[in-house]
């Protein structure tokens, strides 16, 4: 183990430079942030996500974040436990009607002021799964507003990433 | 003759089932099944319902020998394999639900799936789900779930606990179900195709193939040999890049987190291998009917080739790390023990089968191309603690960095995919994939316009999640997390 922290010190990090916010997710933000927020949480968000009836493949490229090439904790995002400790909801899956309320409920245990993030192409509208009666038509949003969509089937970790940065920027 | 052929002798043969056969049997014969089942003379492989027939699969751990048997009933009551053999409960509970099929004589007739939220949901299922009780003095409930703590799947556990101590879990699925099995109903292959990629989205390269190799079997083509080997290697990079998350994040579990870090590179360089050579990162659509979707191009092979030279350097000094950490190795030897019975009585397969003493894999055992002409063993423990999941994963690592040598080494050259022909009337097949988790059965009924009459999707997780409640018990509630992960069951394959 000794010789692991060793070679942490002398080595270059894996880590890779900042994505730029992505374009679209900073148009969709722009709306979506009030002055308070921006003066209250400055530039640091605690995410917490929520598996909405994904197939998992989201939360993989979630976890992703935190590997050494991506290293989200650097740009002051963290992932938290509850959220009670949240500022940003990440939502993945196309909302199954099985945890909606699960969903509801942990939206309103998240303290104001919050974003919820809906990732991934079934999010959206349903994606793949839009016509099963198992899930609620309309996606994330139907249940939860919704001010940031990022789009991928899962998205890749630059996605992810480019579109966190754009919340970060705009309530900065 | 075999037992499974007699039963098959004592059925009616449903010709267009391939390639193993099918036959619709009766009461009698359903019976002595799932009495086999019972004495563990069979291995229960797959059990599921359609409008008016049940369906179980049979699988002769031994020679691979699988047999289809269906069991009609237009008065939509079958009698239940899991009154013999409680397997298959949770499958019974399941069919109940999603097509009203009853089970008759099942000791367990709660609602599974049906949270009593869908349209068209009983009204039995709307009632508060009723957990097994446990009694005695002391003792103390923990509801944990559906939202975990971590950035994992919904499910509920509840944990009956004696000061730290666990005495009983009781899972509770379903959260996300999705109903892709009706979603198949009257879909076009390639549409289907697509959606058995996003039943578990990190087998979706093994949920492919065993879709696709479902529906060549049902049509009677065989992909070009280049496709084949082409699945075997995304199946081979996709078993690396999980087992590489999960030993990380096991130890992770074990508050060791230099472990994870590590091994997140590795899983990284798998994934932006498979990136460059198969254009994304976790292979999804890139299996399908008939081959594969995309050639490997020349700049694939040399990713492929690099990433798999840098594993072979840097995983070593990981085993070693693994097992010389004897803080680390203190919470795993030991914890979540699962006894070789009950791996054995649930057909458990991949690590948590193999880590308890079941040498199955179908990639030996079933023998399907390429692995026919591959050479690779299977690690095989009978410790079944969390250290032997662990043990069993960092060797399949080892034999799955081999198989992609010989596959790129080997690669035969030729068309990667060939154009299906019309279905000639209704035809049925079955179709096995191993993925990292183990195997996933997928079967399936063509109509004659080509379009998905029924199919189903058999995940390993459902032999594998009631064993997580037997291999707690005793166990500590903090180390729940380290046990979890070391089964690292499918919510979303499992729901369906």
């Amino acid at each position: 183990m000794r010789k692991y922290i060793f070679e942490g010190m002398i080595r270059r990090p894996l880590t890779e430079g900042a994505p730029k916010p992505g374009d679209a997710a900073t148009a969709e933000l722009a709306r979506a942030v009030e002055g308070a927020a921006r003066r209250r949480l400055g530039r640091s968000l605690s995410i917490r996500a929520v598996d909405a009836g994904s197939c998992n493949g989201c939360e993989l490229e979630i976890h992703a974040l935190n590997n050494a090439f991506y290293d989200l904790e650097r740009f002051g995002l963290r992932f938290v436990a509850s959220p009670r400790h949240a500022d940003v909801l990440l939502v993945t899956g196309p909302l199954t009607r099985n945890m909606r309320e699960a969903l509801e409920r942990t939206y309103r245990a998240t303290p104001d002021p919050k974003w919820v993030v809906a990732v991934g192409d079934c999010a959206v509208d349903g994606g793949a799964f839009a016509d099963s009666p198992a899930c609620v038509p309309g996606g994330i949003g139907a249940a939860v507003p919704v001010d940031l969509h990022i789009r991928g089937c899962p998205p890749r970790p630059t996605d992810l990433l480019k579109g966190l940065l754009a919340l970060l920027d705009a309530q900065a | 003759m075999t037992m499974l052929s007699e039963f098959v002798a004592g059925g009616r043969r449903v010709a267009a089932h391939r390639p193993a056969p099918r036959a619709v049997v009766d009461a009698a014969t359903w019976h002595q099944a799932a009495q086999a089942l019972g004495d563990e003379r069979a291995t229960l492989f797959g059990l599921w319902g359609e409008r008016d027939a049940a369906h179980l699969a049979l699988l002769d751990d031994g020679t691979g020998e699988i047999a289809v048997l269906s069991f009609a009933c237009p008065d939509r009551r079958f009698p239940s394999v899991g009154a013999l053999h409680p397997p298959a409960l949770r499958l019974e509970r399941a069919m109940r639900d999603l097509y009203g099929l009853v089970a008759e004589g099942a000791p367990d007739t709660r609602p599974w799936l049906d949270h009593g939220r869908w349209p068209n949901s009983r009204p039995e299922a709307a009632a508060p789900y009723d957990f097994r009780p446990a009694e005695g003095e002391s003792l103390h409930r923990i509801p944990v779930g559906p939202v975990h703590a971590g950035i994992i799947e919904p499910g509920h556990f509840r944990f009956t606990a004696g000061g730290e101590t666990v005495v009983r879990l009781e899972e509770r699925l379903g959260y996300v179900h999705k109903g892709v099995e009706n979603l198949m109903a009257d879909a076009t292959l390639e549409r289907s195709a697509q959606l058995a990629g996003r039943v578990s989205g990190d087998s979706t390269v093994a949920y492919a193939i065993a879709f696709a190799r479902a529906a060549e079997a049902a049509l009677g083509v065989d992909a070009p040999p280049r496709a084949l080997w082409l699945r075997a290697l995304m199946a081979e990079l996709e078993r690396l890049a999980n087992h590489f998350g999960d030993i990380g994040a096991i130890c992770n579990d074990a508050a060791f987190a230099l472990m994870h870090a590590h091994t997140g590179v590795l899983r990284e360089r798998v994934l932006r291998a498979a990136d460059v050579a198969f254009c994304h990162r976790l292979m999804r659509d890139g299996v399908v009917p008939g081959g594969v979707a995309r050639d490997l191009s020349p700049e694939g092979s040399v990713a492929i080739r690099a990433t798999v030279g840098e594993v072979r350097r840097r995983f070593p000094a990981l085993i070693a790390l693994y097992d010389n950490t004897a803080s680390l190795l203190d919470r795993t030897v030991g914890a979540g023990y699962l006894r070789p019975e009950l791996a054995r009585q649930y057909g458990a397969g991949g690590y948590i089968g193999r880590g308890s003493g079941r040498d199955f894999d179908a990639r030996r055992n079933l023998a399907y191309a390429p692995y026919d002409e591959l050479r690779f063993t299977v690690p095989k423990r009978g410790d079944g603690d969390v250290n032997a999941r662990v043990w069993i994963r960092i060797r399949e690592v080892e034999q799955s960095l081999d198989l992609v040598d010989q596959i790129l080494a080997r690669l035969p050259q030729g068309a990667t995919r060939i154009e299906l022909p019309p279905a000639a009337g209704a035809c049925e097949g079955l179709g096995l994939a191993e993925g990292f988790r183990g195997d996933v059965l997928v079967w399936l009924r063509l109509g004659g316009d080509g379009r998905i009459v029924r199919c189903h999707l058999r995940d390993p997780s459902w032999f594998q999640w009631p064993l997580l409640e037997a291999a707690i018990e005793g166990n500590i509630v903090a180390d729940f997390p380290l046990c979890n992960k070391s089964f690292n069951c499918s919510y979303s394959g499992h729901d369906l």
